[in-house]
């Protein structure tokens, strides 16, 4: 183990925390709409979700080979840049959890690394016209393909179903949307587990502790995907109340559709080789669901701050990812251990704001809207 | 760079299809169900075409669903 390195380590705890964040941020895609119909209890809900997602770790054996899928150079990549783009990508998903945005775990990632590796070794690092193929087109189309499957089926669900008993076919939608849901956790975990057991593969193998064409050890397996399912349980309520409850009041049959939408464009498109995010597929799906339903209300204005968080998603995380690389390429040692000290303390702090209004298993459904502000005096003594 | 257009019609159309059969399938499924609780609740009788209907259905979104599991995991392929 002589060459497991102080910096080494610290790339793995770093990338074991980014996939945990990426798990409770992504537990709204697949359980969000379940947890507003009342299909699944919450805490049963973020069970099957965190259970779901270590079986899909340990499933997926084509664990990806490239960090990025040749959004930057690999070759110039270094265990430093990789521990300032996870920096970035984890204050970004820590920033977006605390506002109750869903954005693309995927995304903060990837920007973190391209402002990693843009600062570290250079703008020629950066393949460009691959952020274009690989994020950008998928970004725009796949919510929008998702959105029209879902409005599609919602619609005709409806239209089946409005001269049936109104109890008999809430329920029926429940029942589905319990497999429906337990899919798209089960995807996920086979997509977005892997990325992290990439991370920690390719670090041991540009230190010298594993061979060239390895596979990852065990461990990592196990760790990434115990991190991503403990997140998962863990549950980011306060993306599941924006997607479940804040762009529109979901019903069990738009649910169903909604997750069926998902799921068929997760498998397709994974299956033709197109990388996309699972967070922008559901809320896409979730969009085309309100809008099928007469009389469903959605909230633009919700739509309208998540598409501006989709946007600034990769950015902000290239800046702090960029930020970060700098201090750890000319602070060495010092400067590696003044970034995980100063992130550590970002992240503390964000999770402190979040406790001044807190949503958890038992209020998600209460309202639509995630505030920072401190909740009103009536609540304070509840809101423990 | 290129795009490939036709594999992103390719997905867009598949999963459209995929999603709008699946979801019209289970409420046909849904409805046999709903007249299999009418027909209990309200006349006490049995409803043998609201069951046959349910299950086929319900059936029929079973076997998308395996096909779905088969495609997640790699090592059934």
């Amino acid at each position: 183990m002589e060459h497991i390195t102080f910096l080494v380590t610290v790339v793995i705890v770093t990338a074991l925390a980014f996939d945990f964040t990426n798990g409770f941020h992504d537990t709204a895609n697949a359980m969000a709409t379940s947890i507003a119909t009342g299909a699944l209890a919450p805490r049963t809900a973020v069970l099957t979700s965190g259970v779901l997602n270590v079986v899909g770790a340990f499933l997926s054996t084509e664990v990806a080979k490239t960090i990025s899928g040749g959004i930057v150079d690999d070759s110039l990549v270094t265990p430093e840049m990789i521990f300032a783009g996870l920096v970035g990508a984890i204050l970004w998903n820590l920033l977006t959890w605390l506002a109750g945005l869903p954005s693309s775990s995927s995304h903060a990632l990837f920007g973190g690394l391209i402002g990693a590796v843009w600062v570290g070794a250079g703008s020629h690092g950066v393949n460009l016209d691959k952020v274009v193929e690989k994020i950008l087109l998928p970004a725009v189309a796949s919510p929008v393909v998702a959105g029209a499957a879902a409005l599609l089926a919602t619609y005709l669900a409806y239209r089946l179903t409005e001269r049936a008993r109104e109890r008999s076919v809430t329920k029926g939608f429940r029942l589905g949307q319990v497999a429906s849901a337990s899919l798209v956790s089960l995807a996920h975990g086979t997509n977005d587990a892997q990325k992290t057991m990439g991370v920690i593969t390719l670090t041991l193998i540009s230190a010298g502790a594993l061979g060239h064409d390895a596979g990852p050890p065990v461990w990592v397996i196990a760790s990434s995907g115990l991190a991503i399912g403990l997140g998962t349980y863990l549950g980011g309520w306060r993306i599941i109340r924006t997607m479940g409850k804040g762009l529109t009041e979901i019903r069990s049959p738009q649910g169903f559709a909604a997750e069926t939408a998902s799921t068929a464009v997760i498998l397709t498109s994974a299956h033709l080789g197109f990388a996309l995010s699972t967070t922008q597929v559901a809320s896409g799906s979730i969009l085309g669901a309100g809008l099928g339903r007469r009389l469903a209300q959605v909230r633009w204005s919700i739509a309208g701050r998540m598409a501006l968080a989709w946007l600034v998603t990769l950015p902000a995380a290239a800046l702090v990812g960029g930020v970060a690389a700098g201090v750890v390429t000319h602070g060495g040692k010092l400067g590696t251990a003044l970034v995980a000290l100063v992130g550590a303390a970002l992240a503390a702090g964000i999770v402190a704001l979040s406790h001044r209004n807190p949503v958890h298993a038992r209020n998600v459904n209460d309202t639509h809207e995630v505030t920072v502000r401190p909740a009103p005096s009536a609540h304070a003594g509840t809101a423990a | 760079m290129s795009i490939d257009w036709s594999a992103l019609g390719q997905v867009a159309l598949v999963s459209l299809g995929v999603t709008v059969a699946v979801v019209v399938v289970f409420a046909f499924g849904v409805l046999g169900l709903a007249r299999v609780e009418e027909a209990r609740e309200e006349r006490s009788t049995s409803s043998p075409l609201g069951t046959a209907q349910a299950s086929l259905c319900f059936l029929a979104c079973a076997a998308v669903v395996a096909y779905g599991i088969y495609l997640i995991v790699p090592q059934f392929h």
